[in-house]
């Protein structure tokens, strides 16, 4: 009988059909129009930008130079140690994040009183805007006023205060110490609601076979949470990899350049260099790498949405 | 093994304790911080609590500089971009969890590509564009870059919400005579609250928190922000740790109050988009 309907009245059918595809296009419009406006075209002009010598402070002067930006970075010794410096900050500070989020998560999974009030605890290091983390950190590390040289010294791991975020040696460490406190909660919940799709029943035939805590975590728990594991390492992975407002607030960089990463190189060649084109290459660089590994985690999440 | 028990019981406390701690310490450090007097507060070994609740921190704050109008900003700035990034996403969103169309996949990888992006790697052009177009130092140049920012974790919470509501709500709507736009506000949009709620909070909280964008285009001390305005409270030469500390606390303390009461929600939209995949 529907058939019938349809054939008696194709017009309002197809009206109909071509009524929802253009609604849906409209509806799509906006939000697209947003990242196409704001996001997708000034990457485009960034890459447009490295491939010309342009100066701010010199605009008659703008011109086509080609690959000699990258060429210019390429021979230049501050841009390797910023891409080291960059390296180092995410390999370590995703790793640490990994361990203790998982020890975090892993806590929290457990049934005890105040759960609610701790996970909301957790939360507290990821609400706090980064900066002022980062002036936290700071005046916690600082030479003289800082609590954290009283700490050491009254349970005498050092005998003097220490210059944390003064001295080469230490300063990136201090730095990845205080990414990992803001970020390493966030890495919890995500492994923490990856822990809770897991059956118990799992563990319970584990127990009746007489495998031991160890042996359940390694056996059962690591390879089950393998997929959310990886999906919060590429996400934590490209998040470290922009590093800027943190190292940017606690150190700008210093001292020497020895935690100046390529965000924040970036940021001084374009906004106090006022130069253009070379800001706009490293600009390009950050872009590559980031872009590669949002590719893969977009592979991994697309699965998911459209079924 | 009832003692093996105890004991396990008892380190796993030790080792919630010292979590507990550590998340908390920098913060709870930064509050009796602000209420230290002077001479507490630049002591060597450092004082731990402050003998008596001194507020000038918090009034120095509040009076001798610019304090009121960082707030200011920062909550037109995040508002309007909550409510701008909600309205455009919750559209887009209902259009790619329940209308056939072509091109969806396409769409959606797009959007969710820049959630990728790095602020620095488009800050230069949008630069010249906003100072091009004299907007350098307004509101609304911020609010466009953070709604585009905030378009695709919005838009995929959205989207997962939209798909759970079921079909058969709009099939009977249509079948009463209703044009899918009807279908959507009068009927979808309602059951779909929760959703735009967590939404907007996690928006709200990211385009509160952001600095580069803040830092580059708003570069009059009357258009900043919260973040870059505190930031920027070092001078030449002195570091104001009170005035810092002060501040601190007041931004962060209704983000704390938020957080605890909407906990859950933050937490089931933060999981959603990195879990199901």
């Amino acid at each position: 009988m529907i058939e019938q309907k349809n054939l008696t009245s194709p017009t309002k059918q197809s009206k109909f059909q071509l009524s929802e595809a253009t609604l849906g296009y409209i509806l799509v419009a906006p939000a697209l129009l947003c990242i196409i406006a704001i996001a997708l075209y000034p990457v485009l002009n960034t890459f447009k930008l490295s491939l010309y010598y342009m100066k701010l402070q010199l605009p008659g002067l703008t011109h086509f130079v080609g690959l000699q930006n990258y060429n210019t970075l390429f021979s230049d010794s501050r841009f390797w140690s910023a891409t080291l410096n960059t390296v180092f900050f995410t390999v370590v500070s995703v790793a640490l994040e990994l361990v203790l989020g998982m020890v975090m998560a892993l806590l929290m999974n457990k049934k005890f009183k105040g759960t609610g009030l701790v996970r909301a605890a957790v939360l507290i290091p990821w609400a706090i805007p980064t900066v002022i983390s980062a002036l936290m950190w700071k005046f916690i590390y600082n030479d003289q006023f800082g609590v954290l040289n009283d700490i050491l010294m009254k349970i005498g791991l050092i005998s003097s205060y220490k210059a944390w975020l003064g001295n080469p040696s230490s300063a990136m460490s201090a730095a990845i110490f205080a990414d990992v406190w803001k970020t390493a909660p966030f890495m919890a919940l995500l492994l923490l609601a990856g822990l809770q799709n897991i059956s118990q029943d799992l563990y319970e035939a584990a127990k009746v076979d007489g495998a031991g805590s160890i042996r359940q975590f390694f056996r059962i728990t690591l390879p089950l949470l393998k997929p959310t594991i990886l999906v919060a390492l590429i996400f934590r992975t490209l998040d470290a990899f922009r590093v800027f407002d943190l190292i940017f607030v606690m150190t700008g960089g210093g001292p020497g350049n020895s935690t100046e990463t390529l965000s924040i190189y970036a940021y001084k060649t374009l906004f106090r260099n006022l130069d253009f084109g070379i800001g706009s290459a490293i600009a390009v660089i950050i872009f590559i790498f980031v872009f590669i590994f949002a590719m893969f985690y977009i592979k991994l999440l697309d699965k998911s949405i459209l079924k | 093994m009832k003692l093996k028990n105890t004991i396990n019981q008892i380190i796993f406390y030790i080792f919630l304790t010292i979590f507990l701690v550590y998340i908390i310490f920098p913060f709870l450090w930064q509050t009796l911080t602000s209420f230290k007097t002077p001479q507490e507060l630049f002591s060597i070994p450092p004082t731990w609590i402050p003998s008596k609740i001194y507020t000038g921190y918090y009034i120095n704050v509040f009076t001798k500089r610019p304090f009121l109008t960082y707030l200011k900003n920062s909550f037109i700035v995040a508002s309007s971009t909550t409510l701008f990034s909600l309205f455009v996403s919750s559209f887009a969103a209902y259009a790619l969890a329940r209308l056939k169309f072509k091109g969806k996949a396409i769409i959606l990888s797009l959007v969710l590509s820049v959630s990728m992006f790095p602020g620095i790697a488009i800050v230069s052009p949008l630069f010249i564009f906003l100072k091009n177009v004299n907007i350098l130092n307004s509101y609304l140049g911020l609010i466009l870059t953070y709604t585009t920012f905030a378009i695709p974790l919005s838009l995929w919470i959205l989207t997962s919400f939209f798909k759970e509501i079921p079909f058969e709500l709009e099939e009977s709507a249509k079948v009463d005579g209703a044009t899918p736009m009807q279908a959507f506000l009068k009927i979808i949009m309602p059951l779909a609250t929760p959703g735009m709620f967590t939404t907007a909070i996690l928006t709200f909280i990211a385009a509160w928190n952001e600095f580069l964008f803040a830092l580059v285009f708003n570069t009059q001390d009357s258009m900043r922000t919260v973040p870059v305005g505190i930031a920027m409270f070092p001078g030449e030469h002195d570091l104001p740790w009170g005035d810092i500390a002060a501040a601190s606390v007041v931004v962060t303390v209704p983000l704390i109050i938020m957080v605890l009461i909407f906990q859950k929600r933050i937490i089931s939209g933060l999981t959603a988009g990195a879990v199901k995949g």
